[in-house]
């Protein structure tokens, strides 16, 4: 067990001028808010270009720059920003960053500079894979798990730049993730405050912890493979790439193995579905339990799901390649482990449910994203389960259905966890309420509008509408219903990208104009809510670290009149609310 | 069921297991030099599994038919005696280097610094002769692309390099500290980290080199046992 006591006669990391205050900072909460508002940044990008998919998909022809290319390049920089740039970057380096000090009781991250750094050489890692848009020939278009042979052979698009400059921004990022990962893992593990104890600590704090354990593990998979296939792309190396004939030539490569590509990146790909998912476990956890007024149901249960979740992760990789022609033994093996995993998630599931039944549910806007977030997760989950079997998979791979599934699941489902996390948190980080009612015309807008776009997906699916095609206009065995829900599905897909703005809007407005928070506005018992300041000055806790005496769920306690208790409160003090509370009672009755 | 029994299904709070001390009355005071320990022991945990996935691509990739050994009788990794030079001389970086720590911690600053000093010279002169490995490669005709087995030898002696380059920055800072009369107390943590650091990139060498001079009837077991054949 260890402390931060060092961290009260230590001197901190002061900032002495503008510059060291907000751009280089060293502080934590800085470093969370320039990661996420990078990270947004780039998701705006990344709906941009799903909406200019969306159009061509819907209506046809209709952009005229829109050709083959364009469509690919855009579908591979949205696909690859969503997931790493974005969703990876916002719940490590942003809600990581902001919450593991504040929750677990420490001054900063144990090691200040190395997440100054993180931060900035993850900006580098973004400039550098935006800088594809502006290189002959343009990002690359093969496709976000970037398969060799295709994705650096002639005819695929931003073969020659493209390419290049992606394999070097993933290796930048994950230098990044891995300089943020260490960070959070060794401050959850060295600098946690008196009295707070792992079985102590909130669950947004155990699952961007295992998810930053799981990064550190699983990325280097990606590392190996972007510098193996660089590799190939400049030095002419035969890592992945096998003997072929490329526009009548013979290339010089030959006896590479594609399929150790895919190893490598699913080893990778898999887990880093559970790294955006475990931090939306954890963060959706702690919503629910505080506007439902309840302690989460099976608190020990939850935090050992989030580990089983994690080590399970990392042996179902290839249920992502039934379709590569392996040996079907293995086939049964994942196909196996992977519905295996679905009990633990399961069990999570049912846990945040049984939270809720009988709790004071309050309809804030954090809740109502809360709860879309487990019905969403919910219908991923289960189409999971078609998808994990090999002979359910078979048929449909390749098709909508899949894209209906992970967009489902890994797509809006974690996104609605960070639209509820930061309506949640908003108010700590900034002192200011987000508007209420903008809020709830962006939940659902976004709610409705994501069922709209992503359900009728699974119906294409079924019918045999395959993924990947630039047109789908002109092909017999695609009916024409289904290019009449394409183009529904464009129309509400723009309409709820659009209405994003409404949100952006109140983030902007809100920090300004937003009615003040107050120190704790949701009654929360988690120690983030504590602080002395809101928002928390440099070095969070004023002169002395605060003390845990609980775990973060006291809500509802029988006897107390405050609905909530936190977790700085001593046994005596929950005595004497104790008997406040009575003494209240008693007068409530008398008169 | 109803609230309370939901609330007391969990037991309330449960603290407990894990947890030495919840209530922080024996808190221990934890030093700077144990967070950075536990901070670099974590990072070699990532260079492992980076490693670790190298070493599996390798097998993986050296049971395809176009494989060329190093090995071979007329191979550059024949009789690989530069390589055995360089393992010494990093197996004597690393004594050094724990010579200078055990010194740092009994508090005696000449030796402390004489054993880094060494150290480090030693650790250059391994990469110094890495490269002229690398240069016998290319005097050989043995090119990064002509062949998967080269291709990893360049790979994995490249990155093992860059471990010990980062390494060697990190140890160039503490000499500069050394140079700069700062006092032996608040150097020790970056010497033990050093050290740690050197032992753990000697372990993973002798992995590297075993491996890249092992036979392929050897790659071939190591493919069967982990079902990549």
């Amino acid at each position: 067990m260890a402390y931060a006591e060092q961290a009260e006669t230590e001197a901190l990391h002061e900032p002495k001028s503008f510059l060291t205050r907000y751009i280089w900072s060293q502080d934590h909460k800085v470093i969370a808010i320039q990661y996420s508002l990078t990270a947004l940044f780039v998701g705006v990008i990344a709906v941009m270009l799903s909406g200019l998919m969306r159009i061509q998909i819907g209506f046809p022809g209709s952009l005229a720059f829109m050709d083959a290319s364009a469509y690919y390049q855009a579908m591979t920089m949205h696909g690859m920003i969503m997931v790493i740039y974005l969703l990876t970057a916002l719940f490590l380096g942003g809600f990581g960053n902001y919450l593991i000090p504040l929750m677990v009781g420490a001054r900063d991250m144990v090691f200040p500079y190395v997440n100054m750094l993180s931060y900035w050489i993850y900006l580098l890692a973004v400039l550098v894979l935006l800088a594809g848009f502006f290189v002959p020939g343009g990002p690359t278009g093969s496709g976000w798990t970037l398969y060799p042979p295709q994705s650096i052979t002639q005819g695929t698009p931003g073969v020659e730049w493209g390419i290049v400059l992606m394999l070097v921004s993933l290796a930048i990022f994950i230098v990044a993730a891995t300089m943020g990962g260490l960070n959070y893992v060794t401050t959850v593990l060295q600098a946690r405050t008196h009295g707070m104890t792992l079985f102590r600590m909130p669950l947004s704090v155990w699952g961007i912890f295992m998810a930053s354990i799981m990064a550190l593990l699983a990325f280097p998979a990606l590392f190996v493979s972007a510098v193996m296939m660089l590799f190939d792309k400049l030095l002419g190396t035969s890592f992945f790439m096998p003997a072929m004939i490329s526009l009548g030539q013979q290339l010089d490569h030959q006896g590479g193995s594609p399929i150790l590509f895919q190893h490598l990146f699913w080893f990778f790909g898999h887990p880093e579905v559970y790294i955006v998912a475990l931090p939306a476990f954890g963060l959706v956890s702690d919503l629910i339990s505080t506007h439902a007024r309840k302690n989460i149901f099976g608190y020990r249960m939850m935090v050992w799901a989030i580990i089983a979740i994690g080590v399970l992760s990392f042996v179902v990789w290839a249920h992502h390649m039934y379709v590569s022609g392996m040996n079907p033994y293995f086939g049964f093996f994942f196909a196996v482990t992977t519905l295996i995993i679905a009990v633990p998630t399961a069990l999570k599931v049912y846990n945040w449910v049984l939270t809720l039944w009988q709790g004071d549910i309050h309809l804030t806007v954090p809740m109502l994203f809360a709860l879309a977030f487990i019905v969403t997760f919910l219908v991923g989950g289960l189409t999971g389960l078609f998808l994990g079997n090999v002979i359910v998979d078979i048929p449909l791979s390749d098709t909508y259905f899949v894209v209906a599934h992970f967009h489902m699941v890994m797509g809006v489902a974690p996104v609605l966890v960070v639209f509820g996390g930061i309506y949640h948190w908003f108010p700590k980080v900034t002192g200011r309420m987000l508007n209420d009612t903008l809020g709830k015309l962006h939940f659902w807008i976004t709610f409705l509008g994501t069922y709209a776009i992503f359900f009728p997906m699974h119906y294409l699916g079924f019918q045999g509408m395959p993924r990947r095609y630039y047109a789908y206009d002109n092909y017999a065995f695609i009916p024409q219903s289904a290019q009449e829900l394409n183009a529904f599905i464009t129309v509400v897909a723009l309409t709820v990208g659009v209405s994003q703005l409404l949100f952006l809007f109140n983030l902007a407005w809100s920090v300004f104009k937003g009615k003040p928070a107050g120190g704790n506005p949701w009654g929360a018992a988690s120690l983030e809510w504590q602080t002395p300041n809101t928002p928390p000055k440099h070095g969070n806790w004023g002169e002395k670290l605060p003390v845990v005496h609980r775990w973060a769920y006291d809500y509802s306690v029988p006897g107390i009149e405050q609905d909530f208790v936190a977790q700085t409160v001593s046994a005596e003090e929950l005595e004497q609310m104790r008997q406040l509370s009575a003494g209240t009672r008693i007068a409530d009755v008398k008169p | 069921m109803n609230r309370l029994l939901l609330r007391n299904a969990d037991d309330g709070d449960p603290a407990g297991g894990w947890n030495r001390d919840p209530e922080g009355i024996q808190a221990e005071g934890v030093d700077r030099s144990q967070i950075a320990k536990t901070g670099l022991r974590l990072f070699l945990a990532v260079v492992s599994s980076l490693f670790f996935l190298f070493l599996i691509a390798f097998i993986a990739r050296s049971q395809m038919v176009d494989w060329l050994p190093l090995t071979e009788p007329l191979a550059p990794l024949a009789n690989p005696w530069q390589l055995w030079l360089n393992s010494a001389f990093l197996v004597f970086s690393c004594i050094a280097l724990q010579w200078s720590r055990m010194a740092a911690r009994q508090v005696r600053l000449d030796a402390t610094v004489i054993g880094f000093v060494v150290a480090g010279v030693f650790a250059i002169a391994f990469l110094a002769g890495q490269l002229w490995v690398w240069q016998q490669f290319v005097a050989w005709g043995y090119f990064v692309a002509s062949n998967p087995a080269n291709s990893f030898f360049y790979l994995l002696t490249g990155l093992h390099g860059l471990h010990l380059l980062g390494g060697l920055i990190a140890w160039g800072m503490i000499v500069a500290k050394f140079l700069h009369r700062v006092p032996l107390p608040q150097l020790r943590a970056s010497v033990e980290l050093c050290a740690i650091y050197w032992h753990y990139l000697l372990g993973l060498w002798f992995v590297l080199f075993a491996l890249l001079t092992s036979t392929p009837e050897t790659y071939e077991a190591i493919a069967r046992l982990c079902g990549l054949r």
